[in-house]
């Protein structure tokens, strides 16, 4: 009877263990096949309008603990003073860089054929410049590496595909593109934990990475109502809503607190 | 008592064997908190050499193959020693299966190198490597010398027999490093393996009584009992504290050395509580009789006194 009852306790252990699993942790990507192009017209240039703004960050960010380089010296010495994580990074008054603003908007009636000339991703002092990069779906990466180390490229997508692949030093460029629009898509080098950048894959070219200034301007929009959405690493996401008519530029401003929710 | 020993050379071989097996699941645990899996895009080769250059996450990649090879290459000995020496059919296969398992482990070390998928590759990668390592602890039990020495067997008038007991202690620890691990390689979240963490304590307490009430006199199963309790208390302090460095790592630019001395201590001690358990329960396979067996001559005595 006992055995009995240790053996159901068992089974009923082990089921509630397995039916407790979260999907929380996803590391694969399945492949799915790509949209078929958009054969939707062109935007009339003469009545496109615009929306510029700035991203500011209210208050103090927290300090951030310095990378540490000593698993490589070549590393290390390539930097005077600690280096600091890039993800949050201020300028002037506030102004917040490496965010990335973009129309959320489905814009599938319109056609964006890829830009030909490739975007850059460069390691440098083994750090990732810029820290975070956006292209358009089917537009050329191209990842350089200047440093005198190695170095492993590997964006872990969910919606594209996954690659890993080794630059040495002196290497040629390595050219890929995705396929899919993707948000923040992680990118690291398994060489150099510390190293960490994000892509942004978009289907038209509304889109923009702030810069130390904070600004950003979305051009050649086609008069309409928009959700603008604006995405920091730390502070998360925030939306607006704009209306622009046939050849009007408005401006839209995106403040993040810094005490606010972590940019899971 | 029967049984000439013969094999103390071959014993202290399959003990270095099991000590390296330790060091190897070592390597593997630093290449998996430093991140440092995907360090080297190639195999067998590094970066196109048998030596790459050793910086950054390579040097953990790298040592753990190295470690690998001089596991893989003891255990080909191992094998060979036993199929040499060993008249005992099962030792020899054993041995065998041992080198069948370090074998599959490399090929999957492959796989997860060349294909990625670390949910899966990684995680059953993770779960071999305990399988080879009890495999090799067993067979340094196997040929010991204790274990050539004939002892009759005990009765065990408890339910459920000890017997029985310290399989299913073997058995819940296991299917918990299989959860600990498919949570470290992304293959699903926390919530199984902390469910787990409760079962296995019902489990290595409910047995370590059974073991303290019916043979508290046995050198072999008391100290067994006292490695069991040590390795799993011991773990539940690691799996709190590691759990504890991964939260408080979260936003940290790198894997912290708190962090990864206290990920790779939970891995080690998780598979010497695997190891501390499979020793019981064949140390208790060894010495005592299957409950069945007593219950068994109990009907026979009974229907033979019903006879009279």
């Amino acid at each position: 009877m006992k055995t009995r009852l240790l053996h159901l306790a068992l089974v009923a252990a082990v089921a509630i263990a397995f039916t407790s699993c979260g999907g929380n942790k996803s590391s694969e990507s399945s492949e799915q096949p790509a949209a078929p192009a958009a054969t939707g017209a062109a935007v009339d240039a003469t009545t496109a309008g615009s929306v510029t703004g700035t991203i500011t960050l209210d208050g103090k960010a927290p300090a951030a603990k310095p990378i540490n380089m000593s698993a490589e010296p070549y590393c290390q010495k390539a930097h005077s003073s600690p280096v600091i994580p890039p993800e949050v990074v201020t300028g002037e008054g506030g102004a917040l860089a490496n965010v990335v603003v973009y129309v959320k908007d489905d814009m599938s009636k319109y056609s964006f054929p890829a830009p030909s000339q490739s975007v850059p991703l460069n390691q440098q002092g083994c750090m990732y410049d810029p820290h975070v990069v956006a292209l358009m779906a089917g537009q050329t990466l191209e990842v350089k590496n200047d440093d005198q180390t190695t170095h492993n490229i590997h964006p872990m997508p969910k919606d594209n595909r996954e690659w890993n692949k080794s630059q040495p030093p002196g290497a040629s460029p390595i050219d890929d593109s995705f396929a899919r629009a993707e948000m923040a898509i992680p990118v690291k080098c398994n060489v150099h934990p510390w190293m960490k950048s994000y892509i942004f894959v978009f289907k038209n070219p509304y889109f923009a990475v702030t810069t130390k200034d904070g600004k950003f301007e979305l051009s050649n929009l086609p008069p309409g109502t928009y959700t603008i959405e604006a995405w920091q690493e730390k502070y998360g996401v925030q939306d607006q809503t704009v209306t622009i008519g046939p050849k009007e530029s408005k401006a839209v401003s995106f403040t993040f607190k810094a005490s606010g929710p972590s940019g899971d | 008592m029967s049984g000439i020993y013969r094999f103390r050379a071959v014993h202290r071989f399959a003990l270095a064997t099991s000590a390296c097996t330790v060091l190897l699941l070592m390597a593997g645990a630093l290449v998996t908190s430093n991140d440092a899996a995907d360090s080297v895009p190639d195999w067998p080769l590094a970066y196109g050499k048998i030596i790459p250059p050793l910086i950054g996450g390579i040097r953990y990649e790298f040592t753990h193959r190295v470690v690998a090879g001089l596991v893989a290459i003891l255990t080909l000995v191992l094998a060979i020693w036993l199929a040499r020496d060993d008249t005992r059919r099962w030792a020899r296969r054993l041995g065998w299966t041992a080198l069948a398992l370090v074998v599959a482990q490399a090929l999957l070390g492959a796989l997860r190198v060349l294909e990625g998928h670390p949910a899966v590759t990684a995680t059953s990668h993770a779960i071999l490597a305990q399988l080879f390592f009890i495999t090799v602890v067993s067979l340094s039990l196997f040929t010991s010398e204790w274990w050539q020495v004939d002892v009759p067997p005990m009765d065990d008038s408890g339910s459920p027999g000890l017997r029985r007991l310290a399989a299913w202690t073997t058995a819940v620890i296991f299917a918990q490093l299989i959860l600990g691990a498919a949570f470290r390689h992304g293959a699903f979240g926390i919530a199984p393996h902390i469910v787990g963490a409760g079962v296995v304590t019902v489990m290595v307490v409910w047995t370590g009584r059974a073991a303290k009430k019916r043979f508290a006199r046995i050198p072999a199963i008391r100290r067994s009992v006292i490695w069991l309790h040590a390795t799993f208390g011991t773990q539940i302090l690691l799996g709190g504290a590691a759990y504890w460095a991964i939260l408080a790592s979260r936003d940290a630019p790198q894997p912290g050395l708190t962090y990864v001395i206290l990920s790779v201590a939970h891995v080690l001690v998780g598979a010497l509580t695997l190891a501390a358990s499979v020793l019981l329960t064949l140390i208790c396979f060894r010495l005592v009789r299957p409950a069945e067996s007593l219950a068994a001559d109990s009907t026979v005595a009974h229907s033979q006194a019903g006879g009279r």
